[in-house]
């Protein structure tokens, strides 16, 4: 195991640990920056939606997972995203505009919302957010002059200086634009989890009576933090709405809501690094089954494509062995490995007890 | 003047009177101690005044400002922190992160800056680190600095909250039972720290303690109570030697 001599603050207050961490985290931004050149269309594009699911899975845990209230109205942050985003662009602003609008109809939504949402917690804010995804879904379709309605909207084409950032003419500029947006808002979360900022929302989560005792003002610090989640989410749902191209109401689904909160669960609650981890299996597992149904076809002969519901079944099982037999997700699964390897032969079975859950908000004297 | 004026504090939870009609005021650098039979309020006291509940009647002053009417988190900013009866601490934090929560109400950045890490978010965290350095090597927390909460023993936990508490750099610190649970030694540090805190740190401290080897050490003052009203009040000494203490304790009848 490897032990790190500090020698100033600093070395605590940075991001990374030492060379070899910041080298790594390097050396992955390399790799995801050279995908266009190393993998086809049709993988650039799967690597182009986990992207902006990670984007949106960050949003959700920083709600769920460091402010500890539970949302499952996040698609209705994602439709605001998408929707501000392309109707503005339809009436002519350019995308360095309308993304950032994006992010701020979203974030200001949430937090408006969150004012009166935050005097509840844990099922009730959950019940709470669910009814406001369906206001939002309604509204939608009622705004048709500006939402298109129940025909849809068109994303159009991104231009940022005369580039062409075209979801299908130019795939790899826009596997780019994700990349880059993933990047800074990832760099942004993370710095804000070693600021004061940060600290009064896992202050907010652990213990909300010692949280005021210290000065902080809860439903401010937890409106915060629904506003930021928002904006992160309203970002993805700009992105998305690109992806898609074109799209309607339908797009965001409960379904959505659910898989997001999945993507935080599965990947690791209270971690920036679930949210990749989770967004890589919401999106590669269903793409998993389907090649393996391919492969079963082809060389067993046997045609399970003729079941319906399967592929769905297949994916939810692996989900719920997930939550029984990882509940610290994917994430503690990976700490877990690191650190068997980190004190081979020294790790213990019982050295990771299972933790409390997060949505203990109810401690309030 | 005293720094904290408490008069005529009541508060009715439908028929049950917690506290009724308590009065006392705690001078600058003054360790003033309640004590009291289970179920007397003393915790209920150390709520109101940090406002987590609302008084029925009565006044809080607290350094010249009436604080009846404050919001809970608007108490700390004034200088006062407190600890609880059962650890409330942040436990999916590490001790380090724990104490620098308690840095909260000294706070200059506002999120964008934090997000964005300026430079002026860095030089504020050097400055909370130093002070939270001090604080741990005050109470000996070093060797736990990067552990999380969750995982320590119940006296190491007990320590950390008094650590969150002064990291606030309050001027008054509510000790809720400060030696509750803790063994012979770990009490007797309490002691030692309670008295360098008024000494070194020119704190005021109120506390509520069972253990009265503990309260006869360190404090000036001593409040009894019981059934929510003040029963006697001054020295530990005289307060020992009351009658009406002694039957409270006893359990026997309050002479009239």
């Amino acid at each position: 195991m490897k032990v790190i001599f500090k020698t100033s603050y600093d070395r605590d207050i940075d991001l990374h640990k030492d060379v070899w961490s910041r080298g790594r985290i390097a050396a992955l931004v390399a790799v995801m920056a050279a995908l266009p050149f190393l993998v086809g269309e049709y993988y650039l594009a799967e690597a182009t939606n986990t992207l902006i699911w990670a984007l949106a899975g960050m949003g959700l845990m920083l709600l769920v997972g460091h402010s500890g209230q539970v949302s499952l109205g996040h698609a209705a942050f994602l439709a605001i995203g998408a929707y501000t985003d392309s109707a503005l662009m339809n009436i002519g602003l350019p995308f360095v505009v309308t993304f950032p609008a994006a992010a701020l109809a979203a974030g200001l939504f949430g937090a408006l919302v969150a004012i009166p949402a935050v005097r509840m917690s844990g099922i009730y804010l959950a019940i709470a957010t669910l009814a406001l995804f369906v206001i939002v879904e309604e509204m939608i379709i009622i705004l048709e002059p500006i939402t298109g309605g129940v025909g849809g909207i068109q994303a159009p084409a991104i231009e940022i200086a005369g580039i062409s950032f075209d979801r299908y003419g130019h795939l790899d500029h826009f596997y780019w634009l994700c990349l880059t947006v993933v990047v800074a808002v990832t760099w942004a979360y993370a710095n804000l989890l070693r600021s004061p900022t940060g600290r009064s929302f896992l202050a907010v989560r652990d213990s909300e009576v010692s949280a005021r005792a210290l000065g902080i003002n809860v439903t401010r610090t937890r409106a915060l933090a629904f506003g930021l989640s928002c904006a992160m989410t309203g970002l993805a749902g700009a992105l998305m709405g690109h992806y898609i191209a074109f799209f309607n109401y339908e797009l965001f689904s409960v379904f959505i809501s659910i898989n997001l909160l999945l993507v935080v669960t599965i990947g690791g609650l209270g971690f920036i690094q679930g949210a990749f981890f989770g967004a890589i299996l919401i999106t590669a597992v269903p793409q998993l089954i389907a090649i393996l149904r391919g492969a079963a076809r082809d060389s067993l002969g046997v045609d399970i494509g003729g079941m319906p519901g399967l592929d769905t079944m297949l994916f939810a099982m692996i989900l719920v062995g997930f939550i029984i037999y990882e509940p610290t997700g994917l994430y503690g699964r990976w700490l877990k490995t690191k650190v068997w390897f980190e004190l081979f032969p020294l790790a213990r079975r019982d050295m990771f007890r299972r933790q409390k859950s997060y949505l203990k908000t109810e401690r309030q004297k | 003047m005293s720094l904290l004026e408490v008069e005529d504090l009541a508060i009715h939870f439908g028929g049950v009177k917690a506290v009724d009609g308590v009065s006392f005021s705690v001078a600058p650098g003054e360790v003033f101690s309640i004590i009291g039979p289970n179920g007397a309020g003393k915790s209920t006291i150390f709520n109101l005044i940090s406002r987590i509940y609302k008084p029925t009647r009565g006044t809080i002053r607290f350094d010249g400002t009436e604080i009846t009417g404050f919001q809970a988190h608007q108490v700390a900013p004034l200088g006062i922190a407190r600890t609880f009866q059962n650890i409330e601490l942040f436990d999916h934090s590490t001790v380090l992160d724990n104490l620098l929560m308690g840095r909260h109400t000294h706070r200059s950045t506002n999120f964008v800056q934090d997000m964005l890490f300026l430079p002026a978010v860095r030089r504020a965290e050097r400055a909370h680190r130093r002070r939270v350095e001090e604080v741990m090597e005050f109470l000996e927390l070093e060797a736990y600095r990067e552990k999380m909460i969750a995982g320590l023993p119940y006296g190491v936990r007990k320590v950390v909250e008094i650590g969150r508490a002064l990291a606030v750099g309050p001027k008054l610190i509510l000790l809720d039972e400060p030696a509750s649970g803790l063994s012979v030694e770990e009490s007797q540090d309490v002691a030692f720290w309670i008295e360098d805190m008024r000494r070194d740190m020119g704190l005021t401290v109120l506390m509520v303690e069972h253990d009265m080897r503990l309260v006869a050490q360190v404090s000036d003052r001593v409040l009894a109570v019981a059934n929510g009203k003040p029963l006697a009040q001054g020295t530990p000494s005289q307060v020992k030697a009351d009658p009406g203490v002694q039957a409270a304790y006893l359990g026997t009848e309050v002479a009239q």
